[in-house]
């Protein structure tokens, strides 16, 4: 009984505190820790309190991966999410369960801002948008350190032997021709995401039939290529030597000031470099994953993340007035001054700056020639199983051959793909 | 009997119905939701499908081989480990109580803090561990990032952690021994070793048993350290059933986490009951 | 003692420090230094102590949750340890008093809780519908179910040394079943009440688990998930995430320092007999 009595006067006296300090409101923001973020978020907030000088943010940041998904879904699933934050759009929304966990955004005057490609990828099953473009689209493939390309002799690869060539000189050099970073476990995956382009370019029909229950990697060549790569990197033994302990800081870092010659990232990587290392942003250049064809060469697109309110939020209104303020030019031409330009955002007249660092300029020719692009996996197919990256880990560090990791992975998709309820499965 | 027992079974109902509410009855309904696909809201029955699913995926089956060896593994560190440490702290050492404290202290420190601590200790290259191997001569290796190893890294952790608390059983085990039996040996001209192994290692029998006992079963729960080192990595290699359990809750598949808690809860049952029947046979044998 | 044995000793002496104390020293020291020296891992000394200056910062990270987390774990453990030492004495006691079929099916019931790994989502499931998930009473529940089978056996235990005769004495004397516990039986139990307060203290202090499962939100946050959930914000900063790790080692040093004695009773007691 002491006990209950004792939390009760406890529960009151929080209730207080908490009732003299809410005279104005105040929203959380749980983003994800990457500098980038973090820079454009902040940005926004204070843009958004010089305006509404009653509203303030509390800012929270978690990790990135599998884990950064599973905080984002427990936090939603127990009720406890904050009222405003960031998360990938495409398969990972889906997996949110949005159509119950997050607030309807169609009729937020923002929406008319945005461009119909991105509304596709935060669209629920039942047609409500549910989110709004946060940062530039992103473009998945390699940063290079262009000092070593330089004095190597070496130019950017159009096809993968060439790329491995290329590795073979920078190893020969004495240097880190391929940077990897397994403690971030998410960081393993690129070889395969960022392969997209050239699996469409093979067998158009993949992500439908993907969807559908037809078609599967470990029976798709062009599709298993992507793990089969992964693997050919570590046993050409042209890894820097920490990539089981590194992380993604670790990765950028490297690429950057020359530690290592190549790292598979998407570009939004670019903000991280921007702010660690400034001196070196121009060093870095960025090509997309090659394939087997030259002439086929294009790059794998992410749409950018999205910011989320979600239903249950007690301060929904206000959460959405800030979404709807995040949504204009104005809000795009802040992330941009506090981010830079690493990408094309996704709002109509919000246009990049003419002086964008070097690894923007390799990419934006590909977004300006048709049939250059193609979107990543995730956002053609709801499904994408939760277990990819550890295995992408066991391939990229040997423990696993490809063709098993891709058996393995048809098999993680279809955990999600039943909890999604999808026909076929 | 008419008189009322001035020891009433009252006494139990406060703990009974929290124990009842928050562990006996989750404890049943896991039989039932691990047969479900559930969001939590609402379970769909779908059979034995989430144990066909643990017992099909590789990396759940391993997560079951491991928890065995990790377990195992810990246990028996423990035990011998613990047993050596008692009798050099109990045979009149310079500085014995200062050892005592010393080897029991990590035992009551926060597991995730050891975790963290040791993650930087035992990095590849920057950390203490290798620096202090590459001063003489050795190439350390990684010792959470080789699949062969991380496992048994973070049991050597477990160890450094846990063998504190297998000593001092030990030690109260050592100190319940007369010392006439050990003076009967030494008359029958007895050696130190022989003495060990016929005096000392039969009559703690006991702390024996609680030792492995314990270990054992803690081992097989061990989740904290795994969770803060690894995070069942790289890839599978270290992942454990609780560990398996935590993910698959975390990726919102409820009814598979909770047959992987029925898992581990059988696999324990399986392992401790035997055990403690044997052990009981052999004390009444003895 | 001898020449060898004090020539042991100095050697064990050595090798204890060596493997027991210096990942202290190392938390200690990375504490203290610069983001960029505690990046490089190194068993050095500090170029530039900054031991307070990261104290502070650790202290003001998130709007001073590591001050919220330590009321929290504070409420918990107090809360669970009165619990635990009042229930657990009342079914020790009878269960000590009082042996039978009943007293039977109760102990098997304890040595079950002692074994059995909680089935996480179903707990989860059952605190919903109690409304106490994500709530600090709920959390005391918890730890006082899972650790009630511990003190029970610690209590059963003790209670087996005390004379009936003076449990006796006062049934004559007309005293009521509770009278009696409370006024004769309960005080006679401090020695081991003590053991039960400061074990349960430490095992509900260092609970990460629980509370990670239990008890979401930022609001509940206790001191050993802050520790957790740092490690997302202090990505590079290792001289915070160390010196978090420092302020959440010291409670339980403190309490070893007061309390040694209790302890070495409390995780011993049971292991002589078996």
């Amino acid at each position: 009984m002491n006990r209950l009595i004792h939390s009760t006067a406890l529960a009151g006296a929080m209730a207080l505190v908490a009732g003299l300090a809410q005279a104005e409101v105040t929203l959380s923001v749980l983003i994800d820790n990457n500098p980038e973020t973090v820079a454009m978020m902040e940005a926004l907030t204070a843009a958004y309190t010089a305006a509404n000088p009653d509203v303030t943010f509390e800012i929270e940041q978690r990790t990135g991966g599998a884990e950064g998904d599973n905080i984002v879904k427990t936090r939603l699933a127990t009720g406890e999410m904050a009222d405003v934050f960031n998360y990938n759009s495409g398969s990972l929304f889906q997996a949110l369960n949005p159509q119950q966990t997050l607030a309807d955004m169609s009729s937020l005057g923002g929406q008319g801002n945005v461009l119909d490609s991105f509304k596709q990828v935060v669209t629920s099953p039942d047609g409500a948008v549910r989110g709004v473009p946060f940062g530039p689209a992103m473009g998945g493939g390699i940063f290079y350190n262009i000092p070593i390309y330089q004095e190597l002799g070496l130019t950017p690869p159009k096809t993968w032997a060439e790329f491995m060539a290329n590795n073979e000189k920078i190893k020969a050099a004495g240097k880190v021709a391929v940077i990897q970073t397994y403690t971030d476990t998410w960081t393993s995956q690129l070889f395969i995401l960022a392969d997209y382009f050239n699996v469409q370019a093979e067998v158009p029909n993949f992500a439908a039939d993907y969807t559908a229950n037809k078609a599967k990697y470990a029976s798709t060549p062009a599709a298993m290529r992507g793990f089969e790569r992964l693997e050919e990197v570590f046993k050409a033994g042209v890894l820097n030597e920490d990539f089981g302990a590194a992380t993604f800081d670790d990765g950028m870092r490297m690429v950057s000031t020359g530690e290592g010659a190549h790292y598979p990232m998407l570009t939004f990587g670019i903000g991280n470099v921007k702010q660690n290392y400034p001196d070196n942003l121009n060093d870095m250049g960025f090509f997309a994953q090659p394939g087997n064809d030259a002439a086929k060469n294009g790059l794998t697109v992410w749409m950018p993340a999205a910011i989320y309110v979600p239903e249950a939020s007690a301060n929904k209104e206000e959460a959405l007035k800030f979404v709807d303020f995040v949504a204009t030019v104005e809000s795009c031409q802040t992330m941009i001054s506090a981010a830079g330009a690493s990408g094309p955002y996704l709002i109509k007249g919000c246009e990049l700056p003419a002086d964008v660092p070097q690894a923007v300029k390799d990419m934006l020719p590909y977004f300006q020639t048709e049939g250059m692009t193609a979107p990543a996996l995730e956002f053609l197919s709801p499904i994408k199983g939760p277990a990819l990256e550890q295995l992408t880990v066991e391939v990229g560090s040997g423990i696993r051959p490809a063709a098993d990791a891709a058996a393995l992975y048809d098999q993680d998709v279809e955990k999600q793909a039943k909890q999604l309820g999808l026909p076929n499965w | 009997m008419t008189r009322r027992s001035p020891y009433p079974y009252w006494f139990f109902a406060p703990a009974a119905v929290i124990y009842t509410a928050l562990f006996l009855l989750p404890t049943v309904a896991a039989f039932w939701f691990a047969l479900t696909r559930w969001d939590l809201y609402t379970a769909t029955f779908i059979g034995l499908d989430n144990f066909r699913q643990f017992l099909a995926e590789p990396f759940l089956i391993s997560g079951m081989s491991n928890t065995l060896i990790y377990a195992v593994t810990t246990s028996g560190l423990k035990t011998v480990l613990g047993l050596l440490l008692a009798v050099l702290l109990t045979s009149g050492l310079y500085a014995q109580g200062f050892l005592r404290t010393v080897v029991f202290f990590p035992v009551l420190v926060s597991t995730i803090g050891v975790g963290l601590t040791f993650t930087a200790l035992m990095h590849p290259t920057k950390g203490a561990i290798n620096v202090a191997l590459e001063l003489v001569g050795i190439d350390g290796p990684g010792w959470l990032t080789n699949p062969t190893l991380a496992l048994f890294s973070v049991a050597l952790v477990d160890l450094w952690k846990g063998v504190g608390l297998a000593t001092l059983i030990y030690i109260a085990g050592l100190a319940s021994i007369s010392p006439e039996y050990y003076e009967a040996a030494r008359i029958d001209g007895a050696t130190r070793r022989q003495m060990f192994w016929r005096v000392t290692v039969p009559l703690v029998r006991p702390a024996t048993i609680t030792v492995i006992t314990l270990s054992l079963i803690g081992g097989l729960r061990s989740f904290d350290l795994i969770w803060a080192m690894t995070k069942g990595g790289p890839g599978f290699s270290s992942d454990v059933l609780a560990s398996t359990i935590y993910k698959q809750y975390q990726a919102g598949f409820y009814g598979l986490s909770t047959a992987g808690n029925v898992i581990l809860f059988l696999m324990i049952a399986l392992i401790i009951l035997p055990l403690t029947l044997w052990f009981n046979r052999r004390e009444v044998d003895a | 003692m001898t020449r060898r044995q004090t020539w042991t000793g100095i050697a064990a002496l050595a090798a204890a420090t060596l493997i027991f104390i210096v990942p202290f020293v190392f938390i200690f020291l990375m504490a203290a230094k610069t983001k960029q020296d505690a990046s490089r891992f190194s068993f050095a000394w500090p170029a530039d102590w900054q031991l307070w200056q990261n104290f502070v910062e650790v202290i003001q990270t998130r709007n001073y949750m590591l001050l919220l987390a330590y009321f929290n774990s504070t409420v918990i453990t107090v809360g669970a340890v009165t619990g635990l030492v009042i229930l657990a004495a009342l079914v020790g006691y009878v269960l000590q008093r009082r042996p039978g079929r009943m007293s039977n099916v109760v102990y098997g019931f304890i040595l079950a809780g002692l074994m059995i790994p909680p089935a996480v989502v179903p707990t989860i499931w059952v605190l919903q519908g109690l409304g106490l998930f994500k709530t600090l009473h709920g959390m005391i529940l918890i730890q006082i179910a899972y650790n009630l089978a511990f003190s029970v056996l610690l209590y059963r235990s003790f209670i087996g040394t005390i004379p009936r005769d003076l449990d006796e004495a006062a049934i004559i004397d007309g005293a009521k079943p509770l009278q009696i516990f409370w006024k004769v039986v309960l005080p006679l139990l401090k020695p081991v009440t003590v053991t039960n307060i400061v074990v349960q203290s430490l095992a509900v202090f260092n609970d990460f688990t629980n509370p990670l499962y239990y008890l979401p939100g930022k609001e509940n946050v206790t001191v050993q998930l802050t520790l957790y959930n740092f490690q997302g914000q202090f990505l590079s900063q290792f001289n915070l995430l160390f010196m978090n790790i420092l302020l959440v080692t010291i409670p339980p040093l403190i309490v070893f320092i007061f309390f040694n004695r209790q302890i070495v009773a409390g995780m011993t007691a049971g292991a002589v007999k078996g």
